[in-house]
């Protein structure tokens, strides 16, 4: 009926779509579940949850298998405390402030930074930091700041930016580091003594650098199987399959789904780019989740130059979150995003309270805004 | 943790999105009250709707109705502030013209006169002025329309982007004809006039910086053509008809939704979505159905004259493509859903962020 418009099918995305094949994979994993047994598996990786609620995946499994929403949306984890810090360097009259764009609308103490920009203070959005440095380059007058957020999957870019700046002696560039690491962080929900997990769909992006192998103390320490999976609807449905796989064979290993994208060694050169410009804070504030040792990166001091957090002196005070959000609780996977005592009423995609509301990968909002349908409510089975 | 079920959760959201009530609380004008979606509803409801109250405003449709003698005028304005000024497929003067035409011809009106209004900036070329009047008389020739008011003010250098279009039009609504969400019943068909998404992804490539070549072209065209092909042919079957332009598709099907207290389930495999629109979304991370078109129609005709309809659309160039993207029914009312082609079901609430501002 549309004709013309869809004239082939879209490779490397509606292969990865198909309904024939997703009611497959649905009735083979429907075949692993034994009765009265209930599966809980976390997807660590924000994008995984953006793929679950966007094509309603969860309509798919069966009852007994609930997909519990990890800490892995790097927008959600950063503490209101560094927004504020962000703010105040965005603020200053020789800044132009560049950031990604879930950013822009997340709250601190005094407002988002698109309160900051209506305010006067000049943010501007990129989609990757070297945008940031042209910028730089191209307003050699001002001051540019980028603000680095994300896992290993956005850090190998900031470090080439850093490289790159370096090389073509860049002075009006600089970067506010706030990039995370995702291990320290599932081993904190690991210890969690108020959740119970039964296996995990590894991040896949991350794991296009970190690799498969650090995964291992989750298999084999806490005996939880990990599926490392791609973010197409079917790459969930095979990942959660293979994990349930496990689950019935009685294995707990880490198992790489997404081979098409991630070597199992990971990147070597985009650690070696890391490595060379970024080491381990000591400690790190996680939004919910509180101080984490050894789990943030800040630039080695030979790039003290470009190190927005030497160059300005930042506010550096820890805020605590307004006392009615629980995005601590929901980036934990302790409880569903419509538990929260705020959610869909004070806190909104349009007027945000917590993290998880803002970032189109953190659980609220993909949950308000695609998976909002009353009649799921009566696909929980009665508690086991 | 709260003591609420799911479904109580879920039906308390509904209940507040049933009858919006929107607040302002931003100190500052910010991008958002630009978009479209919630934040330029609570700018638009709080302060404009609120300071101008009359109920020919009230329905803050794409037009205003006016009973004068002798018929009815459908009365619209719409400001043009795109940057770049010429992209793909258009420029800010045809798309200024094609704007308020398409207005008024989804109102069921035949556009008839515009006025233009100019802001210009200092500096700005004469020869750039000159080709995008040229532009406008031109989409003013194809939309039948004539310009015949006008007015022009220049700014210091720096206080304006160039220059910035205001166009008012008026038509004339044929007798009898009634269109709105009101008369939207369960059973209708949603139909669209063509791909969506076009003019959105146009611009956003077009602005440059983000190293993405698609060839696209933004879809500026004045509908009234298919407008009034679709009246003729499904006399008394068309309900509402809007031109889905800033928040995309699903903003307008929103607004419908919400006023008829419907739902409107949308098919996620017969949505058009060009081979290119779809890529560059899944790099932006964008939603076709957020995205802007400026040459679309969307229809809601009740279903024993869809096929009419759709055969009226197609025999016009700019509908070849039209089709059926989902149907309305009772349940749950004031939401858009979609039924993936993946086999689930999602929510398609309006839009909350900005994904660009200035697309128009």
């Amino acid at each position: 009926m549309t004709r013309g418009v869809r004239p082939a099918p879209m490779r490397f995305v509606d292969e990865f779509r198909s309904g024939e094949v997703a009611r497959r994979l649905a009735d083979r994993i429907a075949g692993l579940t034994e009765p009265a047994r209930r599966y809980k598996v976390m997807e660590v990786c924000g994008g995984h949850t953006h793929t679950i609620y966007k094509h309603g995946i969860e309509d798919l499994l069966p009852p007994e298998v609930e997909l519990v929403h990890g800490p892995g949306c790097p927008v959600c984890v950063i503490p209101m405390g560094r927004q504020d810090d962000a703010i105040a360097i965005a603020e200053r009259p020789e800044v132009i402030f560049t950031t990604f764009g879930d950013m822009m609308r997340v709250p601190a103490t005094r407002g988002s930074l698109l309160d900051a920009k209506a305010r006067g203070a000049d943010v501007r959005m990129v989609y990757s930091p070297l945008d940031a440095l042209r910028i730089a380059r191209e307003n050699p007058d001002r001051e540019v700041v980028f603000f680095a957020i994300g896992f290993e999957t956005t850090a190998p870019s900031t470090a080439l930016t850093l490289l790159r700046a370096r090389a073509e002696r860049v002075r009006n560039f600089s970067v506010f580091a706030n990039h995370v690491t995702i291990l320290p962080a599932i081993r904190a929900i690991l210890r969690s003594p108020d959740l119970r997990l039964d296996g995990f769909l590894g991040p896949g992006h991350v794991s296009t650098v970190i690799g498969v192998r650090p995964y291992r103390f989750i298999a084999r320490e806490h005996g939880r199987p990990v599926v490392v999976s791609g973010f197409e609807p079917l790459d969930i449905l095979q990942g959660v399959y293979m994990v349930l796989r496990q689950l019935a064979a009685g294995r707990s290993e880490v198992e790489n789904q997404y081979k098409r994208v991630v070597p199992d060694e990971g990147n070597p050169a985009a650690l070696e780019v890391i490595a060379e410009t970024m080491e381990l804070r000591t400690t790190f504030e996680w939004r919910g989740l509180g101080f984490i040792s050894q789990s943030a990166l800040k630039l080695r001091d030979a790039f003290a130059d470009w190190d927005a957090e030497i160059r300005y002196a930042v506010p550096g005070v820890r805020v605590a979150d307004p006392k009615a959000c629980q995005c601590g609780e929901v980036l934990k996977g302790v409880i569903k995003p419509w538990e929260c005592k705020v959610f869909g009423t004070a806190c909104t995609p349009d007027r945000p309270i917590g993290t998880c509301m803002v970032s189109s990968e953190g659980a609220c909002a993909a949950y308000y805004n695609y998976g909002r349908l009353a009649r799921r409510a009566g696909r929980e089975p009665a508690p086991a | 943790m709260s003591s609420r079920s799911e479904s109580e959760v879920l039906e308390a959201i509904e209940r507040r999105r049933r009858r919006p009530h929107y607040k302002l609380l931003e100190e500052h004008v910010t991008l958002s009250h630009g978009a479209g979606g919630k934040a330029t509803h609570a700018l638009v409801e709080t302060i404009f709707a609120r300071a101008f109250d009359n109920p020919l405003l009230a329905p803050l449709a794409d037009a205003a109705l006016l009973a004068v003698e002798g018929g009815r005028l459908a009365f619209s304005t719409d400001a043009s502030v795109v940057t770049p000024r010429f992209f793909p497929g258009g420029d800010i003067g045809e798309l200024s013209v094609n704007g308020t035409v398409n207005d008024l011809a989804v109102s069921g009106a035949r556009p008839l006169w515009l006025s233009a209004a100019f802001v210009l900036e200092e500096g700005l070329a004469i020869a750039e002025v000159v080709r995008i009047a040229e532009s406008m008389a031109a989409a003013a020739r194809r939309a039948g329309v004539t310009i015949v008011a006008g007015d022009t003010k220049v700014v210091e250098r720096g206080k304006a982007d160039g220059l910035y279009i205001a166009t008012t039009g008026v038509g004339v609504v044929p007798d009898g004809l009634e269109l709105g969400p009101g008369a939207i019943r369960p059973g209708d068909r949603v139909i669209c006039s063509g791909p969506i998404g076009d003019h959105g992804i146009a611009i956003m490539v077009a602005r440059g910086g983000l190293d993405l070549e698609v060839d696209l072209e933004s879809d500026t065209a004045p509908v009234h053509e298919l407008a009034a092909g679709l009246l003729a042919a499904a006399p008394g079957a068309v309900r509402c008809m809007r031109d889905p332009t800033r928040g995309g598709l699903a903003t307008v099907l929103n607004e419908l939704a919400l006023a008829a207290e419907v739902a409107i389930v949308l098919d996620e495999s017969a949505l058009p979505v060009r081979a290119e629109v779809t890529g560059a979304c899944e790099i932006l991370g964008l939603d076709p159905l957020y995205v802007a078109c400026e040459g679309r129609l969307a229809a809601v005709v009740a279903p024993a004259a869809c096929d009419a309809a759709l055969a009226a659309l197609r025999a016009v160039a700019l509908g070849e493509d039209a089709g059926v993207v989902g149907e309305v029914r009772a349940e749950p009312p004031g939401m858009v859903v979609l039924e993936t082609a993946f086999g689930g079901s999602r929510v398609v609430d309006m839009l909350a962020g900005d994904p660009l501002p200035r697309i128009c």
